[in-house]
């Protein structure tokens, strides 16, 4: 028994031990195998997943950079960004929200539909996340609430920068404004996406949008660590920001005050420019609107009453708006007469009033003077806008001649390119009505062609660029809206003008093409004309147009030779005069304001020594010579009064650099 | 029988004192001032709750193990059927009328501790099957009557705890048991067997399951399937491991931990933040201290004179490997997520209680491990 049972317990000793064995084999395997996923996860993957720590617990926070400011010549800022008074409140951070709501309520006189739309925000958000109250409370209101302070714990009164246009609507079309960025902002534009932050105001038009990317500024970043929960626990790093560029413009803050003032309660544009440095002094379109108004959102009743406004406060009509020019073509219709040989100044044509309009294939062409000028010279036809001459003149011309002088000059092509929507225009060929319209082109729309009317579509800044270019002698020149720190002083551009006109009369076609090679990127103000004599010429009838009896802007002169200017008027039909109506001979109150004519006006001045062109449209403002010449007057007396104030930092301009 | 006497252990206290394991205490000791050392991260470098009330359970049970030691083996194999019925009890009892937590019914309020009887289910059973097993002879392991009582045996408490319901601690119950029966002599083609009916019927048993276990199984073989919800737990648990690299974060420093994306970082998940801080090589360390304290427990149980002594070292050894390895194999994404704490390290009562108790009893083997059981 006894040895039996040492047997049995020796048997089942062995048992258990060797299961034991066999056991223990098995542990050292499976210890083996969490030694090995530990190595692969801490040593092998170890990288990886200290990335996804890091994911884990980093955020960043990014603030609003602060935006670049605009500043015109003379340095006053004209777009700048002003100390916003704020109210913050963290929902966390307060024991009983509603309670204190209402008290804020009491102290700022807030509605209850505005305290209800807070509610709904904060129910949107975190907890831990910041509620804006207000984002733009006067300083009395603030004073009030920083007096109030001790009993409204959780709230933060906070100081931080909003866009500000000192100069409201005078600036409008030019700078445009900012607000709250928009999905489609976000979508078309890389940087606003990269840098947006709740709460960003960017450019919506104008040179704000245009040069969103200088403006816009770098974010200040915050790295915070957080829970699992999202919650800030500390600050690890703060990155400062940078403020957007300043943006210096080469517009005079008084005159293109004194613009909006001309064209005060009209529909119309005005833009003034330096005939040689092609700098932009004034530019301006009416109606136009408050800026300011847009940066918290405008209210919804005040945006329907721009938006409908009948004479079109969102168009900039000088960059964006399209008009036939009406006679404010003839002294490039002229031009292009004498310098193609067509015309000479002798030329004369017979202009015999209503009764006798020209006629062309059984169509008539009437003059816009029903008795007729008589027997016109160009130099007469120009000074008194016979449309008689015209005719004539660019049906000997042909369409196609004009449009490669009128094209030189400036139309048919952007101008600044810094304004999204700015229009090409029309300068009309054969070529152009084939691939356009698919028909051929017809020689009646070459005479009216020839007074401006027909296809041909200008902006007035296309205007005031061809005046310009007529002015200084004809040479091509740069127009800018921005201040070029490098730009050349007004002697050497003479310089440049002078000797590219010589260039000119020699036959200088392969001398020009080595000087292309060598100055690929230099300003050339190469001309424009064939012979310096034709383009002399031009502005001699100008002159006379505005200085001497007769001439259609006569009464608008100046005779001070300071201020005495030369240009040319330009009356544009916005539709076909009937017979019937062309008989009725209506005054312009008796016609419906829509289908009055666009009053024009070029002109450049002081006429001795020129140094600035402006153009001026008033919409349906009826003929330029009563209605646009006039305010030509009053402009040249401004822009050239403030002239010698323009020169003095121009100079220092030069010697900075 | 004169033989038997002689052996019997008449030993005076201080060659019991003389005879603790003290490599075994060391190693029980250090796994303590670890264990504290992360719950006191747990708590974010302060003394507070958890670490306060881990360091006193740490304290009070190890003393209560040092009393466990100087009780004769031949107490525990005498009361082994008795602890387990009083376990019992407690199960029903907690299933009747414990306290209610994260949907699990599992707890007795005993106003000192909240106990957790299936936590010490663990240690009776193995203490059930080693006196059952001491003495069936070895010719009668595989008889009917002796597979047909352990399973019953082993059955009943499952069957309690998997209702409460409490998944990972009715598998780590089971695997004790089923360890015992292993070392008894079970014939190996029964395990095999039961193996194989196992994983055929184990679609019809996940069917059986509650939604949320069901999603944690799913979970664990595509946690990137639902990052912010089931699969959670563990692309955290691996993040935390993994960026704690060769040294670690540094004590104080696991960032996954201190920022609470660990989720159970006191109990389940405490080797993860310890990992995250320690990194590889403090992991492999613990892991160490562990295979030594499993060593000299297995060691005690070989030089037993008893079976019962024998078969409570050898399952008890084993089962606290068992433990180990399901908790650290889940926590570093090796295991679907269930319950299951790791021995001394996790906070927990019961589970530190249970331990305690164990390493009591395999303490007491080695001072009575001439004592001859009848």
């Amino acid at each position: 028994m006894i040895g039996s049972g040492e047997d049995s317990g020796f048997k089942k000793t062995n048992t258990i031990n060797r299961r034991m064995f066999i056991f223990a084999a098995a542990k050292t395997i499976v210890f083996c195998g969490i030694v090995g996923r530990l190595f692969s996860l801490q040593i092998s993957e170890n990288k990886k997943y200290l990335t996804l720590s890091d994911k884990n617990r980093l955020r960043e926070a990014r603030l609003p950079p602060i935006r670049g400011e605009f500043e015109d010549y003379f340095g006053n800022r004209i777009a700048k960004n002003l100390t916003v008074y704020q109210l913050h409140v963290v929902p966390e951070q307060v024991e009983d929200f509603k309670t204190l709501m209402v008290r804020i309520k009491d102290i700022l006189n807030l509605s209850d539909s505005y305290l209800q739309d807070l509610i709904k925000k904060k129910n949107k958000q975190k907890p831990w996340e910041t509620l804006i109250i207000s984002e733009n409370l006067t300083w009395g209101e603030f004073s009030k609430i920083n007096f109030y302070l001790h009993e409204l714990s959780g709230i933060r009164p906070v100081l931080t920068v909003g866009r500000n246009y000192p100069y409201n609507e005078t600036y409008t079309h030019v700078l445009g404004y900012v607000s709250e960025a928009s999905v489609n902002d976000l979508v078309s534009s890389d940087i606003i996406k990269q840098r947006n932050v709740p709460g960003l105001r960017v450019g919506k038009i104008g040179l704000e949008k245009a040069l969103e990317e200088d403006l816009i500024g770098k974010n200040s970043i915050q790295r915070f660590e957080v829970n699992a929960y999202g919650k800030r626990i500390n600050q690890i790093d703060f990155q400062e920001g940078e403020q957007g560029k300043t943006i210096k413009l080469t517009i005079d803050t008084e005159i293109q005050k004194y613009t909006q003032e001309l064209l005060k309660e009209k529909a119309g544009s005005i833009s003034v420019m330096d005939i040689y440095t092609g700098e932009i002094i004034a530019m301006n379109s009416s109606p136009s609107f408050n800026p300011n108004l847009f940066l918290y959102g405008i209210k919804k009743n005040k945006w329907s009453e721009i938006k409908n406004d009948p004479l079109k406060p969102l168009l900039n009509k000088t960059v964006s708006g399209l008009y036939s020019p009406g006679s404010t073509i003839k002294p490039i219709v002229a031009l292009s007469a004498l310098e193609n040989d067509v015309v000479s100044p002798n030329f004369k044509v017979n202009c015999r009033g209503h009764k006798h309009p020209l006629e062309l294939y059984g169509m008539k062409y009437h003059c816009w003077k029903k008795q007729g000028h008589g027997y016109m010279s160009l130099k007469n036809a120009i000074k008194q806008s016979c449309d008689t001459y015209f005719y004539e003149a660019s049906r000997l011309l042909g369409v196609d001649r004009l449009n490669a002088t009128a094209t030189k000059f400036g139309l048919g092509d952007i101008v600044l390119g810094r304004f999204f929507n700015e229009k090409k225009g029309i300068v009309p060929s054969t070529k152009w009505k084939k691939e356009a319209i698919g028909q051929n082109w017809y020689l009646g729309e070459t005479l009216i062609n020839g007074i401006g009317q027909g296809y041909i579509q200008v902006t007035p800044l296309q205007l005031c660029l061809m005046t310009a270019q007529l002015a200084n002698g004809g040479h091509k020149i740069y127009p800018k809206i921005i201040l070029d720190k490098k730009q050349e002083s007004i002697e050497k551009i003479k310089q440049k003008m002078k000797l590219a006109g010589e260039n000119n009369e020699k036959d200088s076609k392969l001398l020009s093409a080595t000087e292309k090679f060598f100055n690929i990127n230099e300003k050339n103000y190469h001309a424009l004309y064939r012979n310096k004599q034709n383009v002399k010429f031009v502005l001699d009838a100008m002159f006379s147009s505005t200085n001497e009896i007769y001439g259609t802007s006569f009464s608008s002169r100046i005779e001070d030779p300071k201020y005495q200017f030369a240009g040319k008027t330009g009356t544009a039909q916005v539709k076909r005069i009937t017979k019937e109506e062309r008989e009725l001979d209506l005054k312009i109150n008796q016609i419906p304001y829509k289908e009055r004519d666009h009053a024009w006006y070029i002109a450049f001045g002081p006429y001795k020594n020129p140094r600035y062109a402006v153009s001026i449209l008033i919409e349906h403002g009826g003929s330029g010579s009563s209605t646009a010449a006039p305010i030509a007057k009053k402009l040249f007396k401004s822009v050239i009064d403030r002239h010698d104030l323009r020169e003095q930092v121009q100079i220092k301009y030069l010697t900075d650099v | 029988m004169f033989i038997q006497s002689s052996l019997s252990d008449k030993s005076t206290f201080f060659q019991k004192l003389r005879s603790l394991d003290y490599i075994m205490l060391f190693c029980i000791l250090i796994l303590g001032i670890i264990s504290s050392l992360a719950m006191y991260s747990t708590d974010g470098g302060e003394l507070l709750y958890h670490s306060e009330s881990h360091i006193i359970r740490f304290l009070v049970f190890f003393t209560m193990m040092i009393f466990i030691s100087f009780i004769n083996i031949k107490t525990w194999h005498t009361f082994g059927y008795l602890f387990y019925v009083i376990v019992l009890g407690l199960l029903i009892w907690a299933s009747l009328f414990g306290i209610t937590a994260q949907g699990s019914q599992r707890w007795i309020d005993l106003y000192f501790i909240n106990l957790q009887p299936s936590e010490l289910m663990k240690i009776a059973i193995i203490l059930c099957f080693a006196k059952y097993y001491h003495r069936v002879q070895i010719a009668n392991v595989n008889k009917l009557r002796n597979i047909i009582i352990p399973i019953l045996i082993l059955f009943v408490p499952i069957s309690l705890v998997v209702t409460q319901p409490d998944l990972g601690t009715s598998i780590l119950i089971a695997l004790s048991g089923i360890i015992v029966l292993w070392l008894a002599g079970v014939n190996a083609k029964y395990f095999i067997y039961s193996s194989l009916i196992f994983i055929i019927s184990a679609p019809f048993i996940i069917s059986f399951l509650k939604p949320y276990q069901k999603l944690r199984i799913l979970t664990f073989f595509d946690p990137d399937k639902d990052p912010l919800g089931a699969g959670y737990q563990i692309i955290q648990s691996k993040i935390a491991v993994g960026s704690g690299g060769l040294i670690g974060k540094g004590f104080l420093k696991g960032t996954q931990g201190y920022l609470e994306f660990l989720p159970e970082k006191h109990t389940d998940f405490i080797f993860t933040l310890f990992s995250e801080e320690f990194g590889f090589v403090g992991s492999i360390l613990l892991l160490v201290v562990y295979a030594i304290l499993i060593f000299r427990i297995i060691r005690i149980g070989s030089f037993s004179r008893s079976f019962f002594g024998k078969f409570f070292c050898y399952g008890f050894g084993s089962a606290i490997f068992v433990y180990i390895t399901v908790n650290m194999a889940m926590v570093l994404g090796l295991l679907p997520i269930v319950g299951s704490p790791l021995p001394i390290m996790s906070y927990g009562g019961s589970s530190m209680l249970a331990t305690m108790i164990g390493l009591g009893i395999v303490m007491s083997t080695k001072i009575y491990r001439r004592q001859m059981i009848s």
